[in-house]
């Protein structure tokens, strides 16, 4: 996908305007937060299944080399062909290598994130095959002339249901509805005449299973499980950190993904699908490929940010975050918004294509509290802001306010004689109300949405020492 | 019992009356108090802008400050969040550093915090009368715990009625540096705040944190709200003057 997160700020500002979008995602709190927080009440120790996700997410990550070979040798053992990805534009030719290879002309898609990143949709079409994604939100989007998702398990809910119904009756040629249900069986009945004439079915992978050569598929809709198995041909596509050593911890990692996505106990479909059809088996496809996609992974792994590899996209860091709440998930300019998106997208379009993603959290962890697998992202956010500082990725105003500022703290007495001046310049902006309405410079950032409660004008220390205040 | 104040910078520029309002309440409640009187700030902002270098100066400062009282004790969440749960990560490197940082750290608490659980505070020096709404701050909130405290403070006051709001723990908007580098988001955070103090119908909102509290203040006063009272806990608590 293009990558648009260096003009975030832009993009932040002008959703923050859209009222429509303000009213769609008021949704999520109603929704998946409020559904979150009932479901999390059946787990009996919900933060002791946190700690037994994290520690199966971090065990694979501590030797994902292993566990990778351990899958490939399973997966292939059961007839599945594991190929691997470097590359974005790797994973598009080996979808398209597959494809000649078994004459493909019509490929439909459930749900895959990383299929995004390489913007495979695209180049499916640009070899001249016929795409069709299954997934509501991904369709939705996809006729939209490939709109990009806002949310990594709801990619179209900045959409309203008018939206979706005007968009319907323009692709569709149908009479516009205004029930959902109806809107849902249009789609349907599109959707199931694909289904039942494509060659090649692609998904994503929630997980890979190193023990059983496994594709673990979440889903709710149940066009994943018609994908992956009605055409001759699947191709599960995923990242190298999707890799949990044995189904016993998926069955741990399930007890976390819907509740923490959606609020739900489990999902309506969970699909684990092993190899092709076999020898005697009536479901199933002819041949199986796995694409593990590296595309940046191993070097996140390699890096100070490198427990973001165990999320397990479930979507609660930026269902809560208070910043994605207001500005919707097309500001942050890549395929994974929010907060995780904020520190996986520099580590995989390169930090200078987005330096405002670690600066937009106000660090608040509302999202570190909810990660099922405990990611604590604003510390690896903050890794990410010393990093842009480091390298003198920031502007040089910003570099040397901070410094100077600093410089000046660890020197008393120069910061006692500074501030005092400080307070009483910033007295003199107040108006008779006792609020600074306008502040120069920088500080404008500040008075453009709001007033600067003016300071007393004396420091706490100066009246201090003044009462006569013992110190030392 | 020597408890040493640390004012946190915010305090010390922007209000000095939250200041003087803390001591009264650790008086009250029978700590000798101890202000050290070269201390500036924890570092936080240099923290959350990626300088390390300096946040580790100034860290080091403020250990060597205080490490010989028997408590630390910060008007902020946020401040003694800083001290509590980031300092040991700045020193991993440092065994020796590391474990004066940690000493420090086991003393150091949140004001209402400390009047709670360590000075067992249960009666108040001061006066309010009034309807309020307690805005819960984030890292007063997730990393020290700040939840029932002020809450049990103030409801040992007669005058006082707590209304919750809705959503009294999500962000204000506030963030440091966040407020000035994305000033419109910030603003609509803490505009949404402002919304929800603005729908209980209280004469005050109480928080624990500088911060919050010029942002929200700020915001309130913006929208036109020249009414509703903006004050830190320890100003209800301690009963003084705002000014």
């Amino acid at each position: 996908m293009q990558v648009a997160s260096m003009h975030f700020k832009e993009r932040a500002s002008e959703r923050l305007n859209d009222e429509v979008l303000r009213a769609n995602l008021g949704k999520i709190k109603g929704k998946f937060v409020a559904n979150r927080k009932r479901s999390l009440s059946e787990l009996d120790d919900f933060e002791a299944t946190r700690d037994a996700g994290r520690a199966i997410r971090q065990r694979a990550l501590d030797d994902l080399d292993v566990w990778l070979e351990s899958f490939e040798a399973s997966a292939t053992a059961r007839g599945a062909k594991v190929l691997f990805a470097q590359t974005p534009a790797e994973i598009n030719k080996l979808v398209l290598d597959i494809a000649a290879r078994h004459g493909v002309r019509k490929i439909i898609k459930s749900k895959s994130m990383v299929s995004e990143e390489s913007a495979l949709d695209h180049a499916i079409e640009g070899a001249g095959l016929t795409v069709v994604e299954t997934d509501l939100g991904e369709y939705i989007l996809q006729i939209n002339d490939y709109e990009p998702p806002s949310h990594i398990i709801g990619p179209a809910l900045h959409k309203t249901k008018e939206e979706v119904a005007e968009l319907f009756h323009r692709k569709h040629g149908t009479p516009k509805k205004d029930v959902i249900e109806d809107l849902c069986l249009e789609a349907r009945g599109v959707l199931r005449e694909h289904y039942l004439t494509a060659d090649m079915g692609i998904s994503g992978g929630n997980f890979f299973v190193a023990e059983t050569g496994s594709v673990v598929l979440v889903t709710n809709e149940g066009n994943a499980t018609l994908t992956t198995t009605l055409p001759k041909v699947h191709v599960a596509i995923s990242g190298i950190e999707k890799i949990v050593p044995t189904l016993e911890d998926v069955a741990t990692l399930m007890r976390l993904l819907p509740r923490s996505a959606t609020g739900q106990s489990i999902s309506n479909y969970v699909d684990i699908l092993t190899g092709p059809r076999g020898a005697g088996e009536f479901h199933g496809v002819d041949h199986m490929y796995f694409i593990v996609v590296d595309s940046g992974r191993s070097e996140v792994l390699g890096s100070e940010v490198r427990e973001a590899l165990r999320c397990i996209r479930c979507g609660a860091c930026m269902n809560h975050c208070p910043v994605y709440q207001n500005i919707g998930g097309h500001s942050y300019g890549w395929v994974y918004p929010g907060p995780i998106g904020s520190i996986l997208t520099p580590m995989y379009v390169g930090l200078e294509n987005a330096l405002d993603l670690p600066q937009a959290s106000t660090m608040c962890n509302q999202c570190g509290v909810v990660c099922p697998v405990r990611i604590p992202l604003p510390d690896l956010q903050r890794k990410l802001r010393e990093r842009e500082f480091a390298e003198d990725l920031r502007p040089w105003y910003e570099r040397a306010a901070v410094r100077l500022w600093a410089w000046a703290a660890c020197r008393p007495a120069l910061y006692a004689l500074g501030t005092r001046i400080g307070v009483r310049v910033l007295r003199t902006l107040a108006g008779p109300d006792g609020m600074i309405h306008r502040l120069p410079l920088f500080g404008a950032g500040w008075t453009t949405g709001r007033d600067m409660p003016a300071p007393a004008g004396r420091t706490f220390r100066e009246l201090y020492a003044k009462r006569g205040g013992t110190s030392r | 019992m020597r408890v040493g104040f640390f004012v946190t910078c915010l305090v010390d520029l922007m209000r000095p009356s939250v200041g003087f309002a803390a001591l009264k309440l650790l008086e009250a409640g029978g700590a000798d108090v101890y202000v050290p009187s070269g201390q500036t700030c924890c570092g936080q902002p240099a923290y959350n802008s990626g300088d390390r270098a300096d946040t580790i100066a100034l860290a080091r400062k403020l250990v060597e400050e205080f490490e010989g009282c028997d408590y630390l004790v910060a008007p902020s969440g946020s401040c003694s969040g800083m001290i509590r749960t980031h300092y040991p990560e700045l020193f991993a490197d440092d065994p020796a550093m590391l474990a004066r940082v940690q000493a420090l750290c086991a003393r150091t608490h949140e004001l209402t915090d400390f009047l709670v659980n360590v000075l067992h505070v249960t009666r108040v020096p001061g006066q309010f009368r009034g309807r309020i709404t307690y805005h819960d701050s984030c890292a007063g909130l997730r990393e020290m715990g700040v939840k029932a405290q002020p809450r049990a403070l103030l409801a040992t006051m007669p005058g006082v009625e707590l209304a919750e709001m809705a959503e009294c723990e999500m962000c204000c908007g506030f963030g440091g540096t966040f407020s000035i580098k994305f000033g419109d988001i910030s603003a609509r955070l803490a505009d949404n705040k402002c919304q929800h103090v603005q729908n209980a119908g209280v004469d005050a909102v109480v928080l624990g944190d500088l911060g919050c509290m010029l942002n929200i203040e700020g915001r309130l006063r913006r929208r036109g709200d020249a009414k509703t009272q903006v004050l830190h806990i320890a100003e209800v608590l301690a009963g003084e003057d705002k000014s």
